[in-house]
């Protein structure tokens, strides 16, 4: 069975195991940065993204989140975890993992008061899909390689750059599995 | 486009699991707080623990103390209105805060009332010592909840025997025969439904953390231990010694709660924690727990 790991720094960690495991894998709740080699893909959950960073470089986990990137195994980031994947982060000098070629821009559609529930149409997964945008980033620029999956409003709110997948919503907060099912189909192509 | 639906309300509560809210009373202390790797912050006026000492009636905290809290980070923020005060909620609504805490530590406005809190488009966050209590608040719409634990004391036995309360009386429901759940709603006073659904579920249908009494590393791992989703800190950090040292080995312990060689690390020379007042030397007319109906 696809083991995916689940990135339990902070966040929404349950849900996305539920996820998971509704689509027929194994989820692997990683809290230590060993258990990254028993994982054929990770999730980066949503959350605070700045709280998850401070735990991410407490307990040493960058180099081994790039590693686990550059040998080409999937990762997929929801909301903080689409922040900390990213290239740029518009306001920050330093980005946090970096590695797909995407800017980011927090809190873009503004405080909690405006998070919403909308419907998007997701190139190749789903059509009317119910999407939970909670003080939610989006994709302000996307390198000529990434493959821009969702938009609101003309906003990017989702993309796929080769391995790496990231969107600016919870699809952990509704049980509508497409993406989750997507995204261990990614994993599955990397495996065979 | 829909704001201020259940599942974006509930789901910001979700994005705060396995984290700490701290309490902070100006700009300063929101930075250290969001350095120190904090979930959200609770802007105040003061600290449970000087609320406490003030006597006399606590109110919301004045708006540009909010404001300044809103300004200096990028995390999101939470402001305390009274029980039952409308327009306090208002307020802090209008304002953009993230998140209002209909709070006990606060006096209260209304002593039959709490608030309707399906009305507005924020969400709230609500204390709780039994599933009774918790299930009132739900179904007034609270988005998530927490212990009532005894604020500004640094004594966790209080968030402890709630913590404990709510969730036995959870399992209890969940073993229940359906039968004999409609008795059950009236014995704790919690709408049916909501008790049907939670016994669907396996748990309550929104966050709940521990707050009220956590004053050490440890404090914060045992509630994670018992349950918690998440751990509200108040008068503990920023009445510490090294308020950033203090409050960063707290995020480390609710994080790794179950890693006790790391919590005896990060416990080392945190300095004298907050003094800490035992429950039993409290009068009745200041245990803030018995505020809210």
């Amino acid at each position: 069975m696809i083991k995916v790991g689940v990135l339990a720094l902070q966040g929404a960690v349950r849900e996305h195991v539920q996820a998971i495991e509704a689509c027929g894998a194994e989820a692997v709740v990683i809290k230590k940065k060993e258990q990254l080699a028993n994982v054929e893909g990770l999730v980066m959950p949503g959350g605070e993204s700045t709280a998850i960073r401070r735990l991410i470089d407490k307990y040493d986990f960058m180099d081994e989140l790039k590693k686990f990137a550059q040998a080409g195994k999937p990762m997929f980031g929801t909301c903080a975890g689409l922040i900390l994947l990213a290239r740029n982060v518009v306001g920050h000098d330093e980005p946090h993992i970096g590695v797909m070629d995407v800017t980011v821009e927090r809190n873009s559609f503004g405080r909690q008061r405006e998070s919403f529930e909308a419907n998007l149409t997701i190139s190749g997964i789903a059509e009317n899909y119910n999407a939970v945008f909670i003080r939610a980033p989006h994709i302000v620029n996307a390198g000529e390689n990434v493959e821009i999956l969702a938009k609101h409003h003309e906003r990017i709110v989702m993309a796929r750059d080769g391995n790496l997948l990231g969107c600016s919503f919870h699809p952990e907060l509704t049980d509508d599995y497409r993406i989750t099912a997507y995204f261990i189909e990614m994993i599955k192509e990397t495996i065979v | 486009m829909k704001t201020g639906t259940e599942r974006v309300k509930r789901g910001m509560a979700e994005m705060q699991k396995g984290g700490v809210i701290m309490d902070v009373v100006n700009a300063e202390q929101a930075k250290i707080a969001e350095e120190a790797g904090a979930v959200a912050v609770m802007a105040l006026e003061r600290v449970p623990s000087d609320i406490r000492a003030a006597g006399g009636v606590a109110r919301m905290a004045d708006p540009r103390i909010v404001e300044e809290v809103m300004n200096a980070v990028t995390i999101p923020v939470m402001a305390k209105a009274r029980i039952g005060h409308i327009v306090e909620a208002r307020v802090l609504e209008a304002m953009g805060v993230d998140y209002i805490d209909e709070s006990e530590v606060l006096t209260p406005a209304d002593e039959e009332y709490h608030l309707n809190k399906r009305d507005y488009t924020v969400p709230f966050v609500c204390g709780c010592r039994d599933l009774g209590e918790a299930a009132r608040r739900i179904g007034e719409g609270a988005s998530m909840l927490r212990t009532k634990g005894e604020p500004g004391t640094g004594n966790i036995v209080e968030a402890v025997r709630h913590m404990r309360k709510v969730n036995a009386q959870v399992r209890k429901l969940v073993n229940m025969n359906a039968d004999e759940v409609m008795t059950e709603a009236k014995l704790l006073g919690a709408p049916y439904e909501l008790l049907l659904e939670i016994k669907e579920l396996g748990r309550l249908p929104v966050v709940n953390f521990a707050a009220g009494g956590v004053a050490t590393p440890a404090d914060a791992a045992l509630m994670m231990e018992l349950g918690a989703d998440g751990v509200f800190v108040g008068s503990g950090i920023f009445k510490s010694d090294n308020p950033a040292k203090f409050a960063r080995a707290i995020v480390e312990a609710t994080t790794h709660y179950q890693d006790y060689k790391l919590i005896a690390e990060l416990s080392k020379e945190l300095g004298t924690p907050m003094k800490g007042i035992e429950i039993s030397t409290l009068a009745p007319e200041a245990r803030m727990q018995e505020r809210g109906w």
